[in-house]
Protein backbone atom coordinates (compact mmCIF):
# COMPACT_ATOMS: atom_id res chain seq x y z
CA UNK A 1 0.00 0.00 0.00
CA UNK A 2 1.44 3.22 -0.83
CA UNK A 3 -0.32 6.11 0.74
CA UNK A 4 0.36 9.47 -0.34
CA UNK A 5 2.52 11.33 1.80
CA UNK A 6 0.33 14.51 2.58
CA UNK A 7 -2.43 11.79 3.87
CA UNK A 8 0.04 10.48 6.32
CA UNK A 9 1.62 13.38 7.60
CA UNK A 10 -1.79 15.09 8.32
CA UNK A 11 -2.72 12.81 10.72
CA UNK A 12 0.67 11.64 12.38
CA UNK A 13 1.37 15.06 13.77
CA UNK A 14 0.55 18.65 13.04
CA UNK A 15 4.77 19.55 13.29
CA UNK A 16 5.05 17.07 10.41
CA UNK A 17 2.36 18.53 8.17
CA UNK A 18 3.98 22.14 8.65
CA UNK A 19 7.15 20.44 7.92
CA UNK A 20 6.23 18.66 4.80
CA UNK A 21 4.21 22.03 3.98
CA UNK A 22 6.46 24.24 3.87
CA UNK A 23 9.83 22.49 3.45
CA UNK A 24 10.38 23.95 -0.22
CA UNK A 25 9.89 27.49 0.51
CA UNK A 26 13.17 30.03 2.61
CA UNK A 27 11.16 32.74 2.08
CA UNK A 28 12.61 36.14 3.65
CA UNK A 29 10.92 38.00 5.99
CA UNK A 30 8.97 40.58 3.28
CA UNK A 31 8.51 43.29 5.83
CA UNK A 32 10.81 46.34 5.67
CA UNK A 33 8.26 48.86 7.34
CA UNK A 34 10.89 50.55 9.79
CA UNK A 35 9.94 49.99 13.28
CA UNK A 36 8.66 53.62 14.24
CA UNK A 37 10.57 54.73 17.46
CA UNK A 38 8.78 55.38 20.38
CA UNK A 39 5.58 56.94 18.66
CA UNK A 40 3.04 59.19 20.11
CA UNK A 41 -0.34 58.28 21.01
CA UNK A 42 -3.58 59.97 22.89
CA UNK A 43 -3.01 58.43 26.52
CA UNK A 44 -5.73 55.72 27.15
CA UNK A 45 -6.07 54.49 23.84
CA UNK A 46 -5.14 50.46 22.49
CA UNK A 47 -1.96 51.63 20.40
CA UNK A 48 -0.76 53.58 23.91
CA UNK A 49 -0.83 50.60 25.95
CA UNK A 50 0.97 48.58 23.30
CA UNK A 51 3.13 50.95 22.58
CA UNK A 52 4.02 51.70 25.96
CA UNK A 53 4.42 47.93 26.87
CA UNK A 54 6.61 47.26 23.52
CA UNK A 55 5.12 43.63 22.68
CA UNK A 56 2.01 42.65 21.76
CA UNK A 57 0.11 39.29 21.05
CA UNK A 58 -1.05 38.33 18.10
CA UNK A 59 -3.26 35.57 16.98
CA UNK A 60 -3.37 33.70 13.39
CA UNK A 61 -3.23 30.42 11.71
CA UNK A 62 -0.34 27.72 11.90
CA UNK A 63 -1.31 25.53 9.24
CA UNK A 64 -2.65 28.12 6.39
CA UNK A 65 -0.23 27.53 4.14
CA UNK A 66 0.82 31.22 2.41
CA UNK A 67 -1.36 33.21 5.33
CA UNK A 68 -0.13 31.74 8.48
CA UNK A 69 2.15 28.54 8.40
CA UNK A 70 4.71 27.45 11.15
CA UNK A 71 7.85 26.66 9.96
CA UNK A 72 10.17 24.11 10.83
CA UNK A 73 12.38 25.96 13.21
CA UNK A 74 9.15 27.13 14.84
CA UNK A 75 8.97 30.65 12.44
CA UNK A 76 5.77 31.68 11.25
CA UNK A 77 5.48 32.85 7.47
CA UNK A 78 2.26 34.22 5.45
CA UNK A 79 0.63 36.77 3.95
CA UNK A 80 -1.61 37.48 7.65
CA UNK A 81 2.01 37.40 9.36
CA UNK A 82 3.74 40.12 7.53
CA UNK A 83 0.03 42.10 7.72
CA UNK A 84 0.59 41.82 11.63
CA UNK A 85 4.25 43.07 11.25
CA UNK A 86 3.22 46.31 8.90
CA UNK A 87 0.89 47.35 12.27
CA UNK A 88 3.31 46.10 14.90
CA UNK A 89 5.86 48.23 13.20
CA UNK A 90 3.62 51.75 13.09
CA UNK A 91 3.41 50.75 17.08
CA UNK A 92 6.84 50.59 17.56
CA UNK A 93 6.75 47.03 18.20
CA UNK A 94 9.96 44.77 16.58
CA UNK A 95 8.83 41.44 14.47
CA UNK A 96 10.61 39.85 17.54
CA UNK A 97 8.57 41.07 19.98
CA UNK A 98 5.11 39.89 18.52
CA UNK A 99 3.62 37.20 20.37
CA UNK A 100 2.10 34.61 18.69
CA UNK A 101 -0.53 32.94 19.09
CA UNK A 102 -1.94 30.08 17.79
CA UNK A 103 -5.63 31.11 16.53
CA UNK A 104 -7.80 28.14 14.28
CA UNK A 105 -11.03 29.23 13.43
CA UNK A 106 -13.00 28.18 16.17
CA UNK A 107 -11.23 30.38 18.69
CA UNK A 108 -10.90 33.08 17.10
CA UNK A 109 -13.65 35.17 18.75
CA UNK A 110 -13.00 33.48 22.37
CA UNK A 111 -9.37 34.90 22.25
CA UNK A 112 -10.20 38.37 21.43
CA UNK A 113 -13.35 38.29 24.18
CA UNK A 114 -11.10 36.97 26.79
CA UNK A 115 -8.44 39.54 25.97
CA UNK A 116 -5.40 36.91 25.51
CA UNK A 117 -4.62 38.39 22.43
CA UNK A 118 -4.42 42.10 20.76
CA UNK A 119 -5.75 41.27 17.82
CA UNK A 120 -6.22 38.44 15.26
CA UNK A 121 -4.94 38.16 11.71
CA UNK A 122 -5.91 34.53 10.52
CA UNK A 123 -7.61 34.48 6.98
CA UNK A 124 -10.78 36.08 9.36
CA UNK A 125 -13.46 36.88 6.71
CA UNK A 126 -15.79 39.37 8.53
CA UNK A 127 -19.47 38.61 9.04
CA UNK A 128 -22.38 39.88 10.78
CA UNK A 129 -22.49 37.16 13.22
CA UNK A 130 -18.46 37.73 14.24
CA UNK A 131 -19.04 41.00 14.15
CA UNK A 132 -21.66 41.25 16.85
CA UNK A 133 -19.06 39.88 19.07
CA UNK A 134 -15.77 41.53 18.18
CA UNK A 135 -14.39 44.54 16.01
CA UNK A 136 -13.20 43.86 12.27
CA UNK A 137 -10.74 46.41 11.14
CA UNK A 138 -10.41 46.36 7.41
CA UNK A 139 -10.46 44.34 5.17
CA UNK A 140 -6.72 43.87 3.74
CA UNK A 141 -8.08 41.09 1.16
CA UNK A 142 -10.88 40.25 -0.58
CA UNK A 143 -10.74 36.13 -1.56
CA UNK A 144 -13.79 34.58 -3.05
CA UNK A 145 -14.97 31.27 -3.10
CA UNK A 146 -14.45 28.78 -5.81
CA UNK A 147 -14.53 25.09 -6.70
CA UNK A 148 -11.84 22.40 -7.38
CA UNK A 149 -11.76 19.36 -9.25
CA UNK A 150 -10.01 16.82 -10.59
CA UNK A 151 -8.50 17.57 -14.24
CA UNK A 152 -10.00 15.21 -15.74
CA UNK A 153 -13.73 16.14 -14.64
CA UNK A 154 -15.58 18.10 -17.48
CA UNK A 155 -19.07 17.80 -15.69
CA UNK A 156 -18.84 20.27 -12.78
CA UNK A 157 -18.48 23.96 -14.09
CA UNK A 158 -20.11 25.47 -10.95
CA UNK A 159 -21.91 25.13 -7.69
CA UNK A 160 -25.44 25.02 -9.77
CA UNK A 161 -24.19 21.28 -10.19
CA UNK A 162 -24.60 20.24 -6.81
CA UNK A 163 -28.01 21.29 -6.63
CA UNK A 164 -28.98 19.52 -9.79
CA UNK A 165 -26.57 16.14 -8.91
CA UNK A 166 -27.72 15.10 -5.47
CA UNK A 167 -25.65 12.26 -5.07
CA UNK A 168 -22.41 14.98 -5.76
CA UNK A 169 -20.12 15.47 -2.82
CA UNK A 170 -18.25 18.39 -2.02
CA UNK A 171 -15.38 18.80 0.81
CA UNK A 172 -14.54 21.49 2.93
CA UNK A 173 -13.21 22.31 6.52
CA UNK A 174 -15.71 22.36 9.42
CA UNK A 175 -16.22 26.00 10.86
CA UNK A 176 -15.06 28.10 7.67
CA UNK A 177 -17.82 30.30 6.00
CA UNK A 178 -17.16 28.52 2.80
CA UNK A 179 -18.70 25.25 4.28
CA UNK A 180 -21.65 27.26 5.30
CA UNK A 181 -21.99 29.21 2.14
CA UNK A 182 -22.25 25.96 -0.10
CA UNK A 183 -24.89 24.78 1.68
CA UNK A 184 -27.89 27.20 -0.10
CA UNK A 185 -26.54 25.41 -3.58
CA UNK A 186 -26.53 21.54 -2.03
CA UNK A 187 -29.92 19.44 -2.69
CA UNK A 188 -29.04 17.16 0.57
CA UNK A 189 -26.66 17.92 3.78
CA UNK A 190 -24.96 14.77 2.84
CA UNK A 191 -23.47 15.73 -0.15
CA UNK A 192 -21.04 18.08 2.22
CA UNK A 193 -18.23 16.32 4.04
CA UNK A 194 -16.36 18.16 6.22
CA UNK A 195 -12.75 17.79 7.39
CA UNK A 196 -10.45 20.00 10.26
CA UNK A 197 -7.61 20.47 7.43
CA UNK A 198 -7.83 21.03 3.26
CA UNK A 199 -5.43 18.12 3.02
CA UNK A 200 -7.63 16.04 4.04
CA UNK A 201 -10.16 17.45 1.28
CA UNK A 202 -7.50 17.49 -1.33
CA UNK A 203 -6.40 13.52 -0.61
CA UNK A 204 -10.38 12.38 -0.59
CA UNK A 205 -10.56 14.39 -4.06
CA UNK A 206 -7.82 11.98 -5.38
CA UNK A 207 -8.81 8.84 -4.20
CA UNK A 208 -12.60 9.79 -5.43
CA UNK A 209 -14.08 10.02 -2.18
CA UNK A 210 -15.30 13.20 -2.56
CA UNK A 211 -16.14 14.82 -6.44
CA UNK A 212 -15.35 18.47 -5.77
CA UNK A 213 -13.12 20.52 -2.96
CA UNK A 214 -14.68 24.03 -2.17
CA UNK A 215 -12.81 26.76 -0.12
CA UNK A 216 -11.02 30.21 -1.11
CA UNK A 217 -9.44 30.53 -4.27
CA UNK A 218 -5.91 31.34 -2.61
CA UNK A 219 -5.86 28.34 -0.96
CA UNK A 220 -7.34 26.02 -3.43
CA UNK A 221 -4.72 27.70 -6.03
CA UNK A 222 -1.94 26.83 -3.65
CA UNK A 223 -3.10 23.04 -3.71
CA UNK A 224 -3.39 23.08 -7.56
CA UNK A 225 0.22 24.53 -7.99
CA UNK A 226 1.15 22.00 -6.15
CA UNK A 227 -0.62 19.12 -7.60
CA UNK A 228 1.26 18.55 -10.80
CA UNK A 229 -1.93 18.84 -12.97
CA UNK A 230 -4.28 16.70 -11.11
CA UNK A 231 -6.66 19.58 -9.72
CA UNK A 232 -8.47 22.55 -11.92
CA UNK A 233 -10.68 25.20 -10.19
CA UNK A 234 -13.60 25.59 -12.59
CA UNK A 235 -16.52 28.80 -12.42
CA UNK A 236 -16.23 31.77 -10.72
CA UNK A 237 -15.79 32.97 -7.54
CA UNK A 238 -19.53 32.81 -6.47
CA UNK A 239 -18.59 34.98 -2.97
CA UNK A 240 -16.64 37.58 -1.46
CA UNK A 241 -14.87 36.69 1.42
CA UNK A 242 -13.46 40.12 3.02
CA UNK A 243 -10.66 39.01 5.39
CA UNK A 244 -10.18 41.44 8.30
CA UNK A 245 -8.32 41.83 11.22
CA UNK A 246 -10.17 41.13 14.63
CA UNK A 247 -10.10 43.29 17.67
CA UNK A 248 -12.06 43.46 20.73
CA UNK A 249 -15.44 45.04 20.26
CA UNK A 250 -16.17 48.23 20.23
CA UNK A 251 -12.21 49.63 19.60
CA UNK A 252 -12.79 52.14 17.15
CA UNK A 253 -9.62 54.27 17.77
CA UNK A 254 -7.65 50.85 17.20
CA UNK A 255 -9.55 49.85 14.09
CA UNK A 256 -9.56 53.39 13.01
CA UNK A 257 -5.66 53.18 13.52
CA UNK A 258 -5.16 50.13 11.87
CA UNK A 259 -6.88 50.90 8.69
CA UNK A 260 -5.02 54.27 8.39
CA UNK A 261 -1.51 52.06 9.04
CA UNK A 262 -2.70 49.69 6.36
CA UNK A 263 -3.80 52.78 3.64
CA UNK A 264 0.03 54.22 4.31
CA UNK A 265 2.22 51.30 4.10
CA UNK A 266 0.79 50.33 0.71
CA UNK A 267 3.96 49.40 -0.85
CA UNK A 268 4.74 46.94 2.47
CA UNK A 269 1.46 45.89 1.81
CA UNK A 270 2.13 44.87 -2.08
CA UNK A 271 5.92 43.31 -0.71
CA UNK A 272 4.08 41.14 1.29
CA UNK A 273 1.98 39.71 -0.96
CA UNK A 274 4.36 39.26 -3.24
CA UNK A 275 6.71 37.46 -1.06
CA UNK A 276 3.99 35.10 0.40
CA UNK A 277 0.50 34.62 -0.84
CA UNK A 278 1.94 35.78 -4.67
CA UNK A 279 4.26 32.94 -4.85
CA UNK A 280 1.13 31.37 -5.76
CA UNK A 281 1.00 30.65 -9.51
CA UNK A 282 -2.20 32.03 -10.95
CA UNK A 283 -2.86 34.89 -8.29
CA UNK A 284 -2.59 38.64 -8.70
CA UNK A 285 -0.86 41.00 -6.74
CA UNK A 286 -4.82 42.59 -4.92
CA UNK A 287 -5.25 46.05 -4.61
CA UNK A 288 -5.80 46.95 -0.42
CA UNK A 289 -9.81 47.23 -0.41
CA UNK A 290 -11.32 50.00 0.50
CA UNK A 291 -12.04 49.53 4.93
CA UNK A 292 -15.11 49.28 6.43
CA UNK A 293 -16.81 51.83 9.41
CA UNK A 294 -15.00 51.35 11.96
CA UNK A 295 -17.62 49.98 14.82
CA UNK B 1 -28.24 28.30 26.97
CA UNK B 2 -30.55 30.46 24.21
CA UNK B 3 -27.82 29.34 21.48
CA UNK B 4 -28.67 26.33 22.14
CA UNK B 5 -33.13 26.73 21.67
CA UNK B 6 -32.31 28.62 18.71
CA UNK B 7 -30.05 25.80 17.06
CA UNK B 8 -32.61 22.99 18.77
CA UNK B 9 -33.51 21.35 15.25
CA UNK B 10 -29.49 21.15 14.32
CA UNK B 11 -28.66 19.57 17.95
CA UNK B 12 -31.91 16.79 17.25
CA UNK B 13 -30.14 16.18 13.66
CA UNK B 14 -26.94 16.03 15.20
CA UNK B 15 -27.82 13.75 17.68
CA UNK B 16 -30.12 11.45 15.75
CA UNK B 17 -27.12 11.21 13.35
CA UNK B 18 -24.55 10.45 16.26
CA UNK B 19 -27.25 7.50 17.46
CA UNK B 20 -27.42 6.13 14.57
CA UNK B 21 -23.28 5.96 14.23
CA UNK B 22 -23.82 4.35 18.09
CA UNK B 23 -26.47 1.81 17.28
CA UNK B 24 -24.43 0.23 14.16
CA UNK B 25 -21.07 0.47 16.15
CA UNK B 26 -23.11 -1.52 18.90
CA UNK B 27 -24.15 -4.14 16.74
CA UNK B 28 -21.39 -4.69 14.60
CA UNK B 29 -18.80 -4.41 17.66
CA UNK B 30 -20.67 -7.11 20.26
CA UNK B 31 -21.14 -9.55 17.00
CA UNK B 32 -17.37 -9.32 15.94
CA UNK B 33 -15.97 -8.73 19.40
CA UNK B 34 -17.48 -12.24 20.75
CA UNK B 35 -16.52 -13.58 17.29
CA UNK B 36 -12.96 -12.71 17.94
CA UNK B 37 -13.08 -13.75 21.38
CA UNK B 38 -14.44 -17.69 20.05
CA UNK B 39 -11.21 -17.00 18.33
CA UNK B 40 -9.24 -16.58 21.16
CA UNK B 41 -10.43 -19.87 22.95
CA UNK B 42 -10.31 -22.11 20.50
CA UNK B 43 -8.62 -25.03 20.49
CA UNK B 44 -7.17 -24.17 16.67
CA UNK B 45 -3.94 -22.67 16.87
CA UNK B 46 -3.99 -20.27 13.46
CA UNK B 47 -7.66 -18.90 14.92
CA UNK B 48 -6.23 -18.23 18.61
CA UNK B 49 -3.26 -16.48 16.70
CA UNK B 50 -5.52 -14.75 14.77
CA UNK B 51 -7.47 -13.75 17.62
CA UNK B 52 -4.73 -12.46 19.59
CA UNK B 53 -3.36 -10.58 16.00
CA UNK B 54 -6.85 -8.71 16.03
CA UNK B 55 -6.57 -7.69 19.64
CA UNK B 56 -3.17 -6.75 19.70
CA UNK B 57 -3.62 -4.80 16.66
CA UNK B 58 -7.06 -2.95 17.61
CA UNK B 59 -6.10 -2.18 20.95
CA UNK B 60 -2.93 -0.88 20.54
CA UNK B 61 -3.72 1.58 17.84
CA UNK B 62 -5.40 4.60 18.60
CA UNK B 63 -8.66 5.33 17.43
CA UNK B 64 -7.99 8.54 14.93
CA UNK B 65 -5.50 6.20 13.35
CA UNK B 66 -7.57 3.23 13.01
CA UNK B 67 -10.44 5.88 11.60
CA UNK B 68 -7.62 7.34 9.40
CA UNK B 69 -6.91 4.55 7.67
CA UNK B 70 -10.55 3.59 7.27
CA UNK B 71 -11.58 7.06 5.95
CA UNK B 72 -8.28 7.76 4.05
CA UNK B 73 -6.24 4.19 3.62
CA UNK B 74 -8.94 2.42 2.15
CA UNK B 75 -9.94 4.59 -0.48
CA UNK B 76 -6.37 4.70 -1.55
CA UNK B 77 -6.44 1.02 -2.80
CA UNK B 78 -9.49 1.28 -4.55
CA UNK B 79 -12.27 0.35 -1.82
CA UNK B 80 -15.02 3.56 -2.01
CA UNK B 81 -17.86 3.71 0.37
CA UNK B 82 -19.41 6.38 2.49
CA UNK B 83 -17.59 7.93 4.94
CA UNK B 84 -20.31 7.17 7.52
CA UNK B 85 -19.81 3.42 6.64
CA UNK B 86 -15.97 4.21 7.48
CA UNK B 87 -16.52 6.06 10.89
CA UNK B 88 -18.91 3.04 12.00
CA UNK B 89 -16.41 0.56 10.48
CA UNK B 90 -13.38 2.22 12.09
CA UNK B 91 -15.69 1.90 15.80
CA UNK B 92 -16.19 -1.37 14.71
CA UNK B 93 -13.07 -2.60 14.07
CA UNK B 94 -11.24 -0.73 17.48
CA UNK B 95 -14.24 -1.30 19.85
CA UNK B 96 -14.32 -5.54 18.87
CA UNK B 97 -10.68 -5.66 20.67
CA UNK B 98 -12.27 -4.52 24.15
CA UNK B 99 -15.64 -6.46 23.62
CA UNK B 100 -13.64 -9.70 22.89
CA UNK B 101 -11.42 -9.12 25.94
CA UNK B 102 -14.31 -8.59 28.52
CA UNK B 103 -15.96 -11.48 26.79
CA UNK B 104 -12.81 -13.99 27.26
CA UNK B 105 -12.70 -12.68 30.75
CA UNK B 106 -16.07 -13.86 30.81
CA UNK B 107 -15.59 -17.33 29.41
CA UNK B 108 -12.16 -17.87 31.61
CA UNK B 109 -14.42 -17.31 34.57
CA UNK B 110 -16.81 -20.07 33.68
CA UNK B 111 -15.39 -23.42 35.87
CA UNK B 112 -13.28 -25.89 33.23
CA UNK B 113 -15.99 -28.62 34.53
CA UNK B 114 -18.63 -26.67 32.74
CA UNK B 115 -16.83 -27.33 29.31
CA UNK B 116 -15.76 -30.44 30.21
CA UNK B 117 -18.85 -31.41 31.11
CA UNK B 118 -20.41 -29.91 27.88
CA UNK B 119 -17.78 -32.27 25.90
CA UNK B 120 -18.55 -35.26 28.05
CA UNK B 121 -22.11 -35.25 27.26
CA UNK B 122 -21.36 -35.23 23.48
CA UNK B 123 -21.14 -30.88 22.58
CA UNK B 124 -18.23 -30.89 20.20
CA UNK B 125 -16.50 -27.08 20.79
CA UNK B 126 -19.08 -24.85 19.06
CA UNK B 127 -21.79 -26.45 20.89
CA UNK B 128 -20.42 -26.59 23.68
CA UNK B 129 -19.22 -22.95 23.44
CA UNK B 130 -22.87 -21.21 22.53
CA UNK B 131 -24.75 -23.54 24.78
CA UNK B 132 -22.88 -24.18 28.25
CA UNK B 133 -19.82 -21.52 28.43
CA UNK B 134 -20.94 -18.64 26.70
CA UNK B 135 -24.44 -17.68 27.94
CA UNK B 136 -23.21 -18.28 31.92
CA UNK B 137 -20.06 -15.86 30.63
CA UNK B 138 -22.18 -12.79 29.04
CA UNK B 139 -24.03 -12.75 32.43
CA UNK B 140 -20.67 -11.69 34.16
CA UNK B 141 -19.39 -9.65 31.67
CA UNK B 142 -22.17 -7.45 31.43
CA UNK B 143 -20.30 -5.07 34.05
CA UNK B 144 -16.96 -4.36 31.92
CA UNK B 145 -19.05 -4.78 28.69
CA UNK B 146 -20.86 -2.15 29.94
CA UNK B 147 -18.39 0.49 30.29
CA UNK B 148 -16.62 -0.81 26.71
CA UNK B 149 -20.07 -0.31 25.11
CA UNK B 150 -20.27 3.55 26.78
CA UNK B 151 -16.91 4.50 26.12
CA UNK B 152 -17.85 3.95 22.30
CA UNK B 153 -20.59 5.99 22.59
CA UNK B 154 -18.10 8.71 23.20
CA UNK B 155 -15.56 7.43 21.08
CA UNK B 156 -18.49 8.01 18.31
CA UNK B 157 -17.52 11.88 18.47
CA UNK B 158 -13.92 11.25 16.98
CA UNK B 159 -15.88 10.06 13.56
CA UNK B 160 -16.54 13.39 13.00
CA UNK B 161 -13.34 14.50 12.28
CA UNK B 162 -13.32 11.58 9.59
CA UNK B 163 -15.72 12.73 7.15
CA UNK B 164 -19.16 11.67 8.46
CA UNK B 165 -21.13 14.50 8.18
CA UNK B 166 -23.31 16.35 10.89
CA UNK B 167 -23.50 14.20 14.06
CA UNK B 168 -23.63 16.38 17.32
CA UNK B 169 -19.54 16.89 18.16
CA UNK B 170 -19.34 18.06 14.30
CA UNK B 171 -22.80 20.06 14.78
CA UNK B 172 -21.34 22.07 17.75
CA UNK B 173 -17.93 22.73 16.03
CA UNK B 174 -20.32 24.32 12.88
CA UNK B 175 -22.43 26.36 14.95
CA UNK B 176 -19.31 28.14 17.11
CA UNK B 177 -17.16 28.57 14.37
CA UNK B 178 -18.88 29.09 10.99
CA UNK B 179 -21.67 30.90 12.53
CA UNK B 180 -19.68 32.22 15.47
CA UNK B 181 -22.28 31.01 18.73
CA UNK B 182 -20.74 31.08 22.01
CA UNK B 183 -18.48 28.07 23.05
CA UNK B 184 -19.99 27.29 26.31
CA UNK B 185 -23.61 27.04 25.63
CA UNK B 186 -23.25 24.96 22.41
CA UNK B 187 -21.04 22.41 23.86
CA UNK B 188 -22.85 22.19 27.06
CA UNK B 189 -25.82 21.28 24.64
CA UNK B 190 -23.59 18.91 22.95
CA UNK B 191 -22.46 17.08 26.68
CA UNK B 192 -26.06 16.61 27.38
CA UNK B 193 -27.02 15.67 23.92
CA UNK B 194 -24.03 12.72 24.87
CA UNK B 195 -25.83 12.32 27.89
CA UNK B 196 -28.85 11.71 26.25
CA UNK B 197 -27.78 8.93 25.24
CA UNK B 198 -24.88 7.63 27.76
CA UNK B 199 -27.44 7.71 31.34
CA UNK B 200 -30.34 5.69 29.91
CA UNK B 201 -27.79 3.11 28.40
CA UNK B 202 -26.06 3.10 31.76
CA UNK B 203 -29.58 2.38 33.70
CA UNK B 204 -30.32 -0.18 31.10
CA UNK B 205 -27.65 -2.04 31.84
CA UNK B 206 -27.90 -1.97 35.44
CA UNK B 207 -31.66 -3.22 34.68
CA UNK B 208 -30.12 -6.17 32.29
CA UNK B 209 -27.35 -7.14 35.17
CA UNK B 210 -29.64 -7.63 37.68
CA UNK B 211 -31.94 -9.45 35.12
CA UNK B 212 -29.69 -11.86 34.08
CA UNK B 213 -27.47 -12.22 37.03
CA UNK B 214 -27.21 -15.97 38.58
CA UNK B 215 -26.36 -17.02 42.55
CA UNK B 216 -23.51 -19.36 42.21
Amino acid sequence: MTFRRTALVATLSVVALTAAACGGGDEETATDVPVAEAPEFEAGTTMAELAEAGSMTVGTKYDQPFFGLEGLGGELEGFDVEIAKIIAAELGIAPEDIDWEETPSSVREEVIEGGEVDMVVATYTINAERAERITFAGPYYEAGQQIMVLSENDEITGPEYFTENPDATICSVRGSTPSEQIRPYLANEGQLTLFDEYSQCADSLSTGQVDAVTTDNVILLGFVSESDGEFKLVGEQFTEEPYGIGIEKGDVEFCQFINETLAANEEAYVAAWEATAGQIEGTQTPELPEPNECV
Amino acid sequence: MSPVFENFGAFVDGFLTSLSIILWALVGSLVLGIVIAACRVSPIPPLRAFGTFWVTTFRNTPLTVVLFFCAFGLPEIGINNSFFFFGVLGLVLYTSAFVCEAVRSGINSVPAGQAEAARSVGLNFTQGLRYVVLPQALRTVVPPLGSVVIAMFKNSAVVGAFGVGGELWGTGLTLTSARGFETLPIFTGVAIGYLCITLPAGALLQVLERKVAIAR
